[in-house]
């Protein structure tokens, strides 16, 4: 799936709750959210792209890139 | 279901509390105060001849042929205007009564044609009822009255007939248009024998005001107005009780019919989602399903560029079913999916939603809620616990004020409009907030006390922005929400939305609305009693539609609006069954009850009862399988009453996608735009043909029930079941009810549902279950559903979608009245004679700019594509901003929607596109017409 468009998702996803008070808290809801309503693959394909590209290559808002990587495990595909 | 007139009781039930007892005729009867003699007496099982009353209206009292004498009483007064008064004694028959009343018959008779053998009311005809009823034997003043013969007939109308020399002038059309449906276009003409009705200034009817809702036709006793269809096949011989397949309403209708053929659908006055209204679509527009382009036949084909091959079923299947297996070992489990569409029945659903997820073994299934209604489920779980609007219908009746976000109800839903309307003329206030002037901003007897005329897509600044001024002018209701809500959310809420950045004055810029009056609608919605709101694809279609749907709960919640009768958060849904589609675990990430796929031992129920071991990731969203199509990694879809290459955003993309595909299967009744993609054609069924449930946007599951056989041989449900078994997935249902007693063993909102509950109690709303045995209208009264109501922050976030030197407008889009989505069975209707194309509004400024004259050709380009319309130049709109439908291919107005959408749930953003419009000028408009066929 192009990463473009998980980007722009994951970064919407991001906007809306990085207006909460309690960033930690807002970071696993981001997590949660993108884990619980993405497919496997599309989860995958973002991992990807953050393993793969250069920091500053990558897209991410600051918050929804640390959510992401902080709740790794639970993002990841089942194998 | 073989009754075909219901019993007439003369005038509307009384709801008093206080019950008064009277004798009619020697029988002793209690009766609610306020309730009329005639009511009354036919509660008594005594009929008083009438003409003038009938139950669906307030009694007028001009025919005098429903005299009655009371003991103790001079006179002979009229039953239907008298109200039972404790004690009475009265008296229906007497010689002096029959007397007088034959001499009122007579009159009317002389005035009238006497060629009953050969009218179209023959057999269904007040007036010759009572002629015989009241012995009439003579007409001593001859019979040459000024009967109208040669008054011509207005035929102008698709559906009805209009033929003035049958009208007795008791003003039943005028009452029904008024009361009933609320569009004041009748009124009578003239005087004395001389008086005929007339819609509008003596107009025809398609002229006039008239929105052919047919309440008149009901109401008309005589054959004056009457359903061509019925001049045409004569009176029916059984009916049916089923539910209208058209919006979100689901109106109940009873079908008249003759042998397997509708003879004509009148609205059931039982339905208490339409208390025995109906519009234009559910009432008339029902042809469709007898269309001779209905496809009867399966079909396949190797390649899309193959003509298409008629099969038998089983070849059809099994087709398909190998298709999707090979699919499935070359490119994996996950490479295939299922759509469910919103029109089919609750059990059919299920059923797709079974099929994918244990016959496919994967959870790529959604529903065409995605691009509808999906916000409202998500927003409404996250604040209030359920994903469904908080009332019935019927609480309107108690509101004091009414919110209307980002819906057009007198076109998108017009039965609730006409409760609306109803409770507007008693008084309640209204708050519309639209881009647009909707009609009900300003109509007959009608008019908004704020319209708040927002940019499109500023919703959620505007939803703040009240908020804003209900906490800090004070405005919360303090006690409610410290003993009903999530306190520590609701400090952070309040806090967020006091900062000045949400202020009226702040966002008016970016919301265009002024700041006083948002303020007032604000103070009006707080304190002006029980706040309703109302909100439809205007809130959701956005790409920050789950945030408003969050606001709209959050200022329910914030001034206690939530819980009773009158108040609530209710969305109003656009297709029959959106609701139904999403209870019955259509959402890719959802089980039946909106049970998250992850959630082990939900999903342990459903592997027990399926046996099969499911996926407990979540599944591809619409958008998503469009996307992973065209990356090469979605290869098939079975695609059930859906026409997506219309319905969808960014026509382009969609086509892409079916295009990379190597095997969708279609089943619908017609060869739509999707169908020029597919390789299996199934024939669908229509609502006609088959059994099952609805569920409207109230939770109201209404029974669905077969008037005529399938026209291709099996209902929606058996094909899904037929190629389930193809797949090696057995499934064996003989009738939806069983596999209602799957949903409801499965689902505990469910659990009470069985079809004879539904049979018994007419309809049910759930939940319905043990601790609400007979359904639930107003969902939160003790509690939420959560527990404790949960406020979220709703930070505006502008779209992306933005305005350019390139592109300086931008585009909403909506529907009208006769037309439905995209349009497959409305254009093959009469309804064609109401809207024959797609049209787009320009303000008279944007259209001066650009030398645009109203009816001119333009063309409408976006950054996704271009098509081209007709101008409508309005005031209607605001500059800046145009509007149209999306009810034509031939327009095409999906072409130039873009694929943004909602943060949380890829809901489209349909209501905002930045667009560029221009004239089309003569010889261009040749090379734009080429251009628009090669896009579409
Ligand atoms: S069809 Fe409906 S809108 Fe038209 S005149 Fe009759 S009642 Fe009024
Ligand atoms: S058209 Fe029918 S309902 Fe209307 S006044 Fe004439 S008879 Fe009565
Ligand atoms: S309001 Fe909706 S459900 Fe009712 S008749 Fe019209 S289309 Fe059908
Ligand atoms: S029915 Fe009562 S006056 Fe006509």
């Amino acid at each position: 799936m192009h990463i473009e468009k998980l980007i722009k998702m994951a970064n919407q996803i991001g906007a809306f709750f990085e207006a909460m008070p309690d960033r930690t808290q807002a970071m696993k809801d981001i997590a949660s959210h993108i884990q619980r309503t993405w497919d496997p693959a599309m989860r995958a394909t973002l991992l990807a792209h953050l393993d793969t590209q250069a920091e500053a290559d990558i897209g991410l808002k600051p918050i929804v890139d640390e959510a992401v990587r902080s709740h790794r495990k639970a993002l990841e595909a089942p194998t | 279901m073989n009754q075909i007139s219901d019993i007439d009781y003369g005038t509307p039930a009384r709801t008093s509390a206080e019950m008064v007892s009277l004798e009619i005729d020697g029988v002793t009867v209690s009766v609610p105060a306020g309730t009329s003699l005639m009511r009354a007496a036919m509660e008594a099982g005594i009929a008083i001849p009438k003409l003038c009353a009938t139950e669906s209206l307030e009694p007028f009292g001009s025919c005098r042929l429903c005299l009655v004498e009371i003991e103790g009483r001079r006179g002979t007064p009229a039953s239907c205007t008298t109200p039972a008064e404790a004690g009475m004694k009265v008296r229906t028959q007497s010689p002096r009564l029959a007397a007088l009343r034959r001499g009122v018959m007579e009159l009317y008779i002389s005035d009238h044609p006497l060629d009953c053998l050969t009218c179209s009311a023959n057999g269904n005809c007040e007036l010759q009822t009572m002629a015989g009823v009241v012995g009439l034997r003579e007409v001593r003043y001859g019979m040459d009255g000024a009967n109208h013969l040669s008054d011509r007939k207005d035929r102008s109308n698709p559906y009805f007939t209009y033929d003035p020399a049958k009208c007795i002038v008791c003003y039943r059309c005028v009452r029904a248009c008024e009361e009933t449906q609320g569009t004041f276009a009748l009124t009578i003409d003239g005087r004395g024998f001389a008086s005929r009705v007339s819609p509008g200034q003596m107009q025809p009817f398609i002229g006039s005001e008239c929105v052919s809702c047919g309440a008149c036709v009901q109401a008309c006793p005589t054959a004056t107005l009457m359903e061509n269809s019925v001049i045409e096949m004569g009176q029916a011989e059984h009916s049916v009780v089923t539910t209208c397949a058209y919006c979100g309403v689901g109106c109940s209708f009873r079908a008249d019919v003759k042998g397997n053929e509708v003879v004509r659908m009148v609205p059931h006055k039982d339905g208490k989602a339409n208390e025995g209204h109906s519009c234009v679509k559910g009432r008339f527009a029902w042809g469709y399903a007898t269309h001779a382009d209905r496809i009867l036949k399966p079909m396949i084909r190797k390649r899309i560029t193959d003509p298409w091959r008629e099969v038998g079923w089983d070849e059809a299947l099994a087709y398909a079913a190998g298709e999707f297996r090979r699919l499935q070992d070359k490119y994996g489990r996950n490479s295939i999916g299922g759509i469910v569409s919103s029109r089919c029945t609750n059990e059919e659903t299920y059923l797709v939603q079974k099929m994918v997820r244990a016959a496919f073994g994967n959870n790529n299934v959604d529903t065409c809620a995605r691009v509808c209604h999906s916000p409202t489920g998500y927003g409404l779980k996250q604040t209030l616990g359920e994903s469904a609007g908080t009332q019935a219908f019927k609480s309107i009746e108690k509101s004091d004020v009414i919110v209307v976000i980002g819906a057009n109800p007198t076109d998108g839903h017009p039965v609730f409009a006409s409760r609306l309307k109803r409770r507007l003329r008693q008084g309640a206030k209204l708050i519309v907030i639209d881009p647009r002037r909707i009609d009900l901003v300003s109509g007959p007897h009608v008019r908004a006390e704020h319209h708040l005329k927002l940019r499109p897509g500023t919703n959620v600044a505007i939803l703040s922005a009240l908020a804003h001024v209900i906490v800090t002018e004070g405005l919360v209701a303090e006690q409610f929400v410290q003993a009903r809500c999530d306190t520590t959310s609701f400090e952070q809420w309040r806090e967020f939305v006091a900062r000045p950045e949400n202020s009226p004055e702040a966002t008016a810029e970016v919301t265009g609305v002024p700041a006083e009056e948002l303020r007032a609608a604000a103070r009006l919605y707080a304190k002006g009693g029980n706040s309703a709101i109302y909100y439809g694809l205007g809130v959701t279609e956005h790409s920050q539609g789950s945030t408003a749907v969050i606001a709209i709960a959050n200022l329910a919640m914030a001034t206690a609006n939530v819980g009773r009768e009158g108040v609530g958060v209710n969305p109003l849904r656009g297709q029959n069954n959106v609701q139904g589609s999403c209870d019955m675990g259509s959402f890719p990430h959802e089980l039946p009850g909106y049970r998250h796929i992850s959630d082990d031992a939900t999903r342990g129920d459903f592997e027990r009862r399926w046996g099969v071991s499911l996926q407990r990731e979540p599944g591809l969203r619409i958008p998503n399988m469009f996307d992973a199509a065209i990356d090469g990694s979605f290869k098939g879809l079975y695609c059930q009453g859906e026409d997506i290459a219309q319905s969808d955003p960014n026509t382009k993309h969609v086509i892409a996608a079916l295009e990379a595909m190597e095997c969708i299967v279609v089943q619908d009744l017609f060869l739509t735009e999707t169908a020029k993609y597919a390789h299996v054609f199934l024939p669908g069924s229509s609502f006609l043909e088959k059994e099952g449930t609805f569920t409207n946007a109230e939770r109201r599951i209404s029974r669905v029930r077969k008037v005529m056989p399938p026209k291709a041989g099996m209902s929606d449900w058996q094909v899904t079941m037929a190629l389930s078994n193809a797949l090696g997935y057995p499934m064996n249902y003989h009738h939806p009810a069983e596999i209602m007693v799957e949903i409801a063993a499965l689902t505990p909102t469910f659990a009470g549902v069985t079809y004879e509950r539904i049979d018994e109690l007419g309809s049910i709303q759930w939940p319905c279950n043990a601790v609400a045995p007979d359904g639930t209208p107003t969902m939160h009264v003790d509690e939420f559903v959560r527990g404790k109501g949960r406020f979220m922050i709703t930070q505006y976030v502008p779209t992306d979608e933005k305005v350019t030197r390139r592109f300086p407008l931008l585009l909403t889009t909506g529907r009208i009245l006769s037309q439905y989505n995209v349009g497959t069975q409305t254009r093959r209707t009469g309804n064609l004679r109401f809207h024959p194309e797609d049209l787009l509004e320009i303000h008279p400024h944007d259209a001066e700019e650009r030398g645009i004259i109203d009816g001119d050709r333009t063309t409408l380009e976006s950054r996704a594509g271009s098509t081209v319309l007709r101008a409508r130049v309005t005031d209607r709109m605001q500059p800046g901003v145009v509007y149209t439908t999306f009810h034509f291919p031939e327009s095409g107005a999906n072409v130039v929607t873009t694929d943004n959408s909602d943060w949380a749930t890829n809901c489209p953003e349909y209501k905002v596109t930045a667009v560029q419009v221009a004239r089309i000028v003569e010889h261009a408009a040749r090379d734009a017409g080429l251009e628009v066929a090669d896009v579409v």
